[in-house]
């Protein structure tokens, strides 16, 4: 990384450590200089808001494993005595229990973001990829993390979702005993679970490393999809962004608080305060709500492996995302039927959601086949072809262009290159 | 970096009169400041989980019901997670505690400093050279030279005051803070 | 400003989904008009006394308590010489002793409330099979919270017409399956409160429902004034980044 300019620091003892170590170079080109277009929207600090919530987690399960105790016969009591007995307990776990959810929140609009701004498409390929590697890590982790406090639906959940790779020929029920390190969810599952809990988030912490530095090579996309042309067209990151996540973050601060403080419970469920039970089954068991969807598309099929190989599925496309939207305008602002099935899908999401909570019966069954029908069709089918078929509108020469114009429309004819190449 | 024009006619210093950038290094300063202040508050939660939790401050003080304790006789109760050593001594022993010359003392306190009332000796059985619990309580115990307590680690010896007599330890047991609620109990801490 | 709005309702419809899935079958259980609800709401203290009173006489005989300790009760107003004396009222098992033997103590108040039956398999044996739950987390262990705990003891009725409800078994019109192992239990003037409150089995039920919202969840009220401080500093620190970031921005065109 041969730089134009290095940057001179007034603290010699800085200077002294940059010519050695040059870490305040590094962040002054990532986190100072680097240039942000200049019009992207509210919905750009959704990232920051994600790298926020990565370190609440952090901060927050270190101190309440200061205290938890991974033990079948332990863990519910550990739970109780840091939400009764220890200072500010109650807290440190609210915050990091509905911070779970916060981070899924926060994850989803920042991936509906990239989905509909076509962030994914080239040169932006593995910050994508990386992308959804992050999110399968942070589904892994909020699944264990959800086991730990051993209440009813942690140990129903952990067998219910440890099952579902019995589903699998031959090695399936091998692969179940060795997850559970026994014959059913027990201490050893539960001891493992917390140990992987701990570690899952430094290695979703190095994954935004590199999720980061995929983006600053390629640089930031924006609402309109095409590339800055020079210094007219960005705004230094440092402190025009950082002041513009900053309030965004307080803002999403406001609503997290509101969780933490007067409806902590709301997005838990009431038989995770029963004590895990291996012989009684809650009457309805249901997965945390950021996994609604996907459970919706698990039980839409009706049959074993289907189910568990669709669910996996739903996350596997995104990885392909990048190779199935054969369009070469990025913005969705830029592609007028394609915008309107951005929206059907969206509206999917949720029906499965909301389905995946309901039990699986009658017309319950009947909306979430459908809704999972359209989920892989939209993939699968719809950005192909679409991308090939669709006129997009045309696009203006830059993005300060149809700012200087008077923020109107770009007269046609007036229109760049689709994705040129930077 | 960004104190400088920007090309895109980006500029720092928007507002070209003086009052404009009073009025904005006032706004920066105070958003700096509520946000600072906002951060340390939320350290505190932090810092404090660490600190003893409610169910250890609660056996923070204990009550010792002292009347099953015959003369001579000596229990250990478990406060604050140390043994505390509580014997009922005799005439014998409290006269040995009382008769110490001070000045042979490698940690001079007298005997009435360290009990507060003379047949009951409560100190806190930790030795004072690396933490050893000294023998001394059961009847079977070898007490040392003084008739107190041996520590068998390193062979430090205690009288009938927990003062240390003879070999490593640098001071006396440590006498927990107690305060007698009855004739014949104690509360520790 | 228009992405933000879109943004923050998009996360409130996905929130109202999400809270959606909770609001499935099951009956419907009334709500009441409780001190303690809303985020300025507090735990009556005298109603909360008058609960434990009821929990002490009537539910105690069969219901644990096992993860309060009796210390909890500063929260609704017991001083540190009241506590001893409910304590003191309890017996736990100490031990063994030096001949080797499990005895019986005095509770103090860090000692949590001892339950009734040495095990689950006693308390079933003694309970017709069934297993009177555990009551430290009633209040946030059952859908409605305290709302469910009043209509279930203040629901039971005559099964209607039609219905057979099984040897042993209780009609109580909020219980899920309608049939419960535990009968009714709380009459009228079952209880005598201290404070000449009439003891109705609706102010019981309030009572003690009152009174395990608090146990299942002693901090609660100090976790909402919190957070009304907390959300009014984060609503001036908001005021302020945003005329920091309008300031900042008002040169740039965008």
């Amino acid at each position: 990384m041969a730089q134009a300019h290095t940057p001179k620091f007034s603290n010699p003892v800085v200077t002294w450590i940059d010519s050695r170590l040059p870490i305040f170079t590094m962040l002054n080109h990532e986190y100072n200089e680097y240039p942000m277009p200049k019009n992207v929207n509210y919905l750009w600090a959704f990232g920051a808001m994600a790298g926020m919530m990565l370190v609440i987690m952090i901060a927050t399960g270190l101190f309440l494993a200061m205290q938890y105790t991974a033990n079948t016969h332990m863990a519910f009591e550990s739970v109780e005595r840091i939400m009764r007995d220890v200072n500010f307990g109650w807290l440190l776990r609210y915050v990091h229990a509905n911070g779970a959810s916060m981070f899924f929140i926060v994850v989803f609009i920042h991936l509906f973001r990239g989905l509909y701004y076509g962030s994914y498409k080239a040169p932006r390929e593995i910050l994508w990829i990386l992308g959804v590697v992050i999110l399968l890590l942070m589904m892994a982790t909020a699944f264990m993390g959800y086991v730990l406090p051993w209440g009813q639906m942690s140990f129903w959940g952990a067998t219910v979702i440890t099952n579902l790779f019995s589903a699998f020929p031959i090695v399936g029920d091998p692969i179940v005993t060795w997850l559970w390190g026994g014959f059913s969810v027990d201490n050893p599952t539960l001891n493992r679970f917390f140990a992987l809990h701990f570690l899952l988030p430094f290695v979703i912490f190095a994954v935004v490393i590199l999720h980061v530095a995929a983006l600053h090579i390629s640089g930031s996309n924006n609402p309109l999809g095409i590339d800055a042309k020079g210094p007219q067209d960005t705004v230094p990151f440092n402190p025009y962004v950082t002041v513009k996540d900053g309030f965004a973050i307080v803002v999403f601060l406001i609503l997290y608080a509101a969780f933490v403080f007067f409806a902590p419970n709301y997005l838990g469920h009431p038989d995770n305060y029963i004590p895990a039970n291996p012989l009684v089954t809650p009457a309805h068991i249901v997965p945390e709500w950021y996994f609604l969807p996907f459970y919706a598309i698990l039980r839409a099929i009706p049959d074993k492996l289907g189910g568990v190989l669709a669910m996996f599925g739903a996350i596997a496309v995104l990885f392909v995302l990048p190779w199935l939207d054969t369009s070469r305008v990025r913005s969705c602002k830029f592609r007028p039927i394609y915008r309107q099935f951005f929206w059907v899908l969206v509206l999917c999401v949720l029906v499965l959601g909301y389905a995946g909570a309901q039990p699986a019966e009658g017309a319950w069954l009947l909306i979430a086949r459908i809704g999972t029908f359209y989920y892989f069709f939209h993939f699968l089918v719809l950005l192909p072809v679409l991308g090939k078929m669709e006129r997009p509108l045309p696009l203006p020469v830059s993005i300060s262009e149809p700012v200087l114009k008077g923020g109107g429309r770009v007269a046609a004819g007036a229109h760049a290159k689709p994705m040129e190449k930077a | 970096m960004a104190e400088t024009t920007h090309p895109s006619g980006v500029g720092a210093h928007g507002a070209p009169d003086g009052e404009g950038t009073t009025r904005r290094d006032f706004l920066y300063l105070a958003t700096g400041a509520v946000g600072a202040v906002g951060v340390a508050a939320a350290a505190w939660p932090f810092i404090d989980s660490m600190n003893p939790a409610a169910d250890t401050l609660a056996l923070a003080s204990i009550d010792v019901d002292l009347a099953p304790v015959a003369v001579g006789q000596a229990i250990t109760v478990t406060w604050r997670g140390k043994p505390v050593f509580i014997r009922h001594r005799t005439e014998k022993e409290i006269t040995e505690a009382k008769e110490v010359n001070l000045g042979d003392l490698r940690d001079p306190q007298p005997d009435s400093a360290r009990v507060t009332k003379p047949e009951w000796l409560v100190v806190i059985g930790i030795c004072t050279h690396l933490g050893c619990v000294p023998l001394g309580q059961k009847p079977t115990d070898p007490k040392g030279d003084y008739d107190g307590y041996f520590c068998p680690c390193h062979g430090s010896h205690y009288d009938t005051s927990g003062r240390i007599r003879k070999g490593p330890a640098p001071a006396n047991l440590p006498v927990p803070q107690y305060a007698f609620t009855g004739d014949t109990a104690i509360r520790l801490g | 400003m228009r992405a933000l709005k879109t943004v923050l309702l998009s996360a409130a419809v996905a929130l109202g989904l999400a809270g959606a899935a909770h609001a499935s079958e099951g009956v419907h259980i009334p709500t009441q008009d409780w001190p303690h609800s809303g985020i300025f709401g507090t735990i009556d203290q005298a109603s909360a006394q008058r609960g434990f009173q009821v929990y002490k006489e009537v539910c105690a005989a069969c219901h644990s308590m096992k993860l309060v300790p009796i210390r909890t009760l500063s929260g609704i107003g017991y001083n540190e010489e009241q506590l001893k004396a409910i304590a003191a009222g309890y017996e736990v098992q100490a031990g063994p002793n030096d001949a080797g033997e499990m005895f019986m103590r005095p509770a103090i108040p860090a000692d949590r409330f001892p339950s009734p039956f040495a095990n689950d398999q006693a308390a079933r044996a003694s309970n017709n099979g069934a297993l009177p739950p555990d009551l430290s987390l009633m209040a946030k262990a059952r859908k409605g919270g305290e709302d469910y705990l009043y209509a279930f003891l203040t629901g039971f009725r005559e099964p209607p017409d039609g219905v057979t409800v099984m040897d042993g078994m209780y009609y109580n019109e909020y219980f899920p399956g309608h049939q419960v192992g535990m009968p009714n239990i709380l009459n009228p003037d079952g209880v005598t409160f201290a404070d000449g409150t009439k003891a109705t089995v609706e102010q019981q039920a309030h009572d003690v429902a009152t009174f395990l919202t608090f146990v299942a969840e002693p901090h609660m009220d100090a976790r909402k004034q919190m957070g009304v401080k907390v959300i009014l500093f984060l609503i001036v620190l908001a005021g302020l980044m945003y005329a920091t970031k309008r300031q900042l921005w008002s040169s740039v065109k965008h």
